[in-house]
């Protein structure tokens, strides 16, 4: 192997380093330590002048009593959960509104393909923060959404949607919608017409066709755009602090709490540490997902 | 060339009580304003192997398509078996189809492609199985039945795209140039493999090819096409030997043109050709009665052209002329001949003898003759 090949490979090796392990590795043990009043606020710290009587007295500073911690108080894993559920649901409701968009997309006429595609992307070149802001502005009691509602008549008392479940999955299948529209439409734009004119001429009606040909053929766009928003999803904190209120529970919502409120870094990231544990295995399982599909189109 | 096909007493389009399978009754079919069929009228019957001919765009895929049901005729009606199929869909028509791209289901094994139109049938299981195992029989794709679309090598995958549009035991197959995708080899055994299915199920194809060669072959009937008309429909040795235009000759087989006007009628059926000046007029039977000084061509294939180095006696039709090229093609050489007038006429003789024996070579002063029943006079 040459230098050049090893540069080519070590590059990216030396960036994940770099901008991951070790930023996790600290976070590792920060997990580790113990709070203290102190800047930073824990111990032990790493003291370097002391040799390997320092290097002895600081590994023997580290415990999992944050982790046995997080066992103690129901809060965590109750937040755990219902950061699951939220991101399950919300990642359903992505699919079934996503899917006929990527479908009427790839229906499309090709020149009408660009813009549409434009569209879906567009709004990610304001501020996540300001257009999950607007939500607000939408959803509270005296919002756009209420006045419309209230104008047409359709009801007679504002609704509560701000401040609830509800908002949060609005806010977050409104977020993450492209990723499930753009993974979809990619596999779509690839299905070849002829086969569903085969399923027809087989005897399937349009609707059959599309359940036995379309849906298992875009199988590997599904599963990306669902991974894509359930990863994100989890960890959610903007969405939740802005449009949940009290009401909703989050493990995003906890971290920050413990880190901002509490200043309890070895708890916060011990929080975030179980987060990771969580997220792996459907980071694995989507890793996994892609595999496959390069290899059936290898 | 043109094999006979194998019952040579199946003819029904020469038997007026017969009645068509598929016929089209003034089929026009415009996209925006571009017509792609042209006011067609077609009887095809049962049994046949109906080829269709034409080059590319001339709107053979488009004529297909009506019958599989995925394009409505503007104009027209389209009848199966008696009965106006225009309003139904695909997925009710006793027609299947073999697309030119096979469109396998790539997420479907071999055998459940097969299964794919039974299981939309309100076939039992059992009889499923049964039946797409035979059709893996038939097409000798047992071995690979379990495997994907693409494990399997292009020859094998345009077999599963047979079977599947055979299981279902259709009136009618459509086949859009289905060995288009198949070296010359495998083409020629699919063609006989076709052949031999479409013998043993009694099932009506039509196919598409742009390969004249293979629609000589296979088919019972030819149609040749040109930008949306049916321009002759006739069994390929009738095409081949009594084109109806110059259109047709020219595009089955290899053939010389020699355009001129008609004389009078002389000696029965056959017409003098008057084709350059100071030459003697040649002669032929003319496909379509002329009227004398009508332009007209007179079309005579290489291979009924005799070549000599002295005049032949007893010939009407014989000209002078000089080897200008010869292409040896194996079995046959092809030489071509420069006549004083300009004209380049191609002769054919079989290679009985070793190359380094040929009688004439380049540059050689040679003597052309064909009897009079050889060509074919047509209007122009
Ligand atoms: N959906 C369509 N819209 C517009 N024009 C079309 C459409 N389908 C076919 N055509 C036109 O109709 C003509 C006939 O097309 P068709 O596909 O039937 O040709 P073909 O004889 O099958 O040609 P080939 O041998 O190349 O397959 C072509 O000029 C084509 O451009
Ligand atoms: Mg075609």
């Amino acid at each position: 192997m040459n230098i050049r090949r090893l540069l080519v490979i070590a590059v990216p090796y030396l960036w994940l380093l770099a901008l991951f392990l070790v930023p996790f590795g600290i976070v590792l043990k920060i997990s580790l330590s113990d709070l203290a009043i102190a800047r930073p606020p824990y111990t032990p710290y790493l003291d370097l002048a002391a040799g390997l009587a320092g290097l002895k007295a600081f590994f023997a500073g580290l415990d999992f009593d944050n982790f046995v911690f997080l066992t103690t108080d129901d809060l965590y894993w109750r937040a755990y959960l219902s950061s699951l559920w939220i991101a399950l649901s919300s990642t359903a409701l992505a699919l079934l509104v996503g899917y006929p968009i990527a479908y009427a997309m790839s229906r499309a006429t090709p020149e009408w393909r660009p813009t549409l595609m434009m569209l879906v992307i567009l709004p990610f070149w304001t501020s996540f923060l300001i257009r999950v802001y607007a939500w607000v502005g939408i959803l509270n009691t005296e919002g756009v959404l209420n006045q419309f509602l209230m104008l047409t008549g359709v009801i007679s008392e504002p609704l509560t949607i701000l401040n609830t479940r509800t908002a949060v999955y609005i806010g977050i299948v409104y977020t993450y919608l492209p990723f499930m529209v753009l993974p979809i439409y990619a596999t779509l734009d690839r299905l070849d017409d002829a086969l569903l004119e085969a399923a027809e001429d087989l005897g399937c009606s349009r609707l059959s066709a599309f359940w036995l040909v379309t849906v298992p053929l875009s199988k590997q766009g599904i599963i990306a755009g669902c991974f894509l928003v359930f990863i994100p999803a989890i960890g959610e904190f903007v969405i939740p602090a802005l449009l949940g209120g009290s009401e909703t529970l989050m493990i995003g919502k906890v971290l920050w709490d413990e880190f901002f409120r509490n200043r309890d870094w070895p708890v916060a990231s011990a929080v975030a540490i179980v987060l990771l544990l969580i997220l792996l295995i459907p980071i694995i399982l989507f890793q996994r997902n892609e595999q496959k599909q390069r290899e059936a189109e290898g | 060339m043109a094999t006979m096909p194998a019952n040579e007493d199946f003819a029904p389009w020469d038997d007026p009580s017969a009645r068509a399978l598929i016929t089209f009754r003034n089929v026009t079919k415009r996209f925006g304003r571009f017509t792609a069929i042209d006011a067609i009228d077609l009887a095809i019957y049962e049994r046949e192997f109906f080829a269709l001919l034409g080059p590319s765009g001339c709107g053979k895929t488009t004529l297909m398509r009506m019958l599989a049901g995925f394009e409505t005729p503007t104009e027209g009606a389209i009848e199966l078996a008696g009965r106006d199929i225009v309003p139904v869909p695909p997925n009710r028509r006793e027609v299947n189809m073999m697309f030119q791209s096979y469109a396998l289901f790539p997420h479907l094994s071999v055998w459940d492609n097969i299964a794919f139109g039974l299981r939309r049938s309100a076939m039992g299981r059992a009889d499923i199985a049964a039946r797409v195992e035979e059709m893996l029989r038939l097409t000798r794709l047992e071995p690979f039945a379990r495997r994907k679309p693409h494990q399997i090598s292009g020859g094998q995958r345009q077999r599963v795209a047979l079977a599947r549009s055979l299981a279902k035991a259709p009136k009618l197959l459509l086949l859009d140039e289905p060995l288009g995708a198949l070296d010359k080899k495998l083409r020629q055994e699919t063609q006989f493999e076709l052949m031999d299915i479409q013998e043993k199920t009694g099932t009506t194809f039509v196919i598409v090819t742009h390969d004249q060669e293979e629609a000589m072959t296979v088919a019972s009937r030819v149609a040749v096409m040109d930008h949306g008309r049916i321009v002759q429909v006739d069994t390929p040795a009738r095409i081949y030997e009594s084109p109806n235009s110059v259109y047709v000759a020219d595009f089955i087989g290899d053939v010389n043109i020699i355009e001129g006007t008609a004389g009078a009628s002389s000696d029965g059926p056959n017409l003098a050709v008057h084709w350059a000046e100071g030459q003697q007029a040649l002669t032929g039977p003319a496909r379509t009665p002329l009227a004398g000084g009508q332009r007209c061509a007179l079309a005579i294939r290489p291979e009924k052209i005799a070549i000599s180095g002295d005049r032949p006696g007893g010939m009407h039709n014989v000209v002078q002329g000089k080897v200008l090229d010869i292409a040896y093609l194996g079995n046959v050489s092809t030489y071509h001949v420069e006549l004083p007038t300009g004209h380049v006429l191609k002769a054919q003789t079989a290679n009985t003898r070793r190359i380094a024996r040929r009688s004439h070579t380049w540059d050689d002063t040679v003597w052309l003759s064909w009897s009079d029943t050889a060509s074919v006079v047509l209007p122009v």
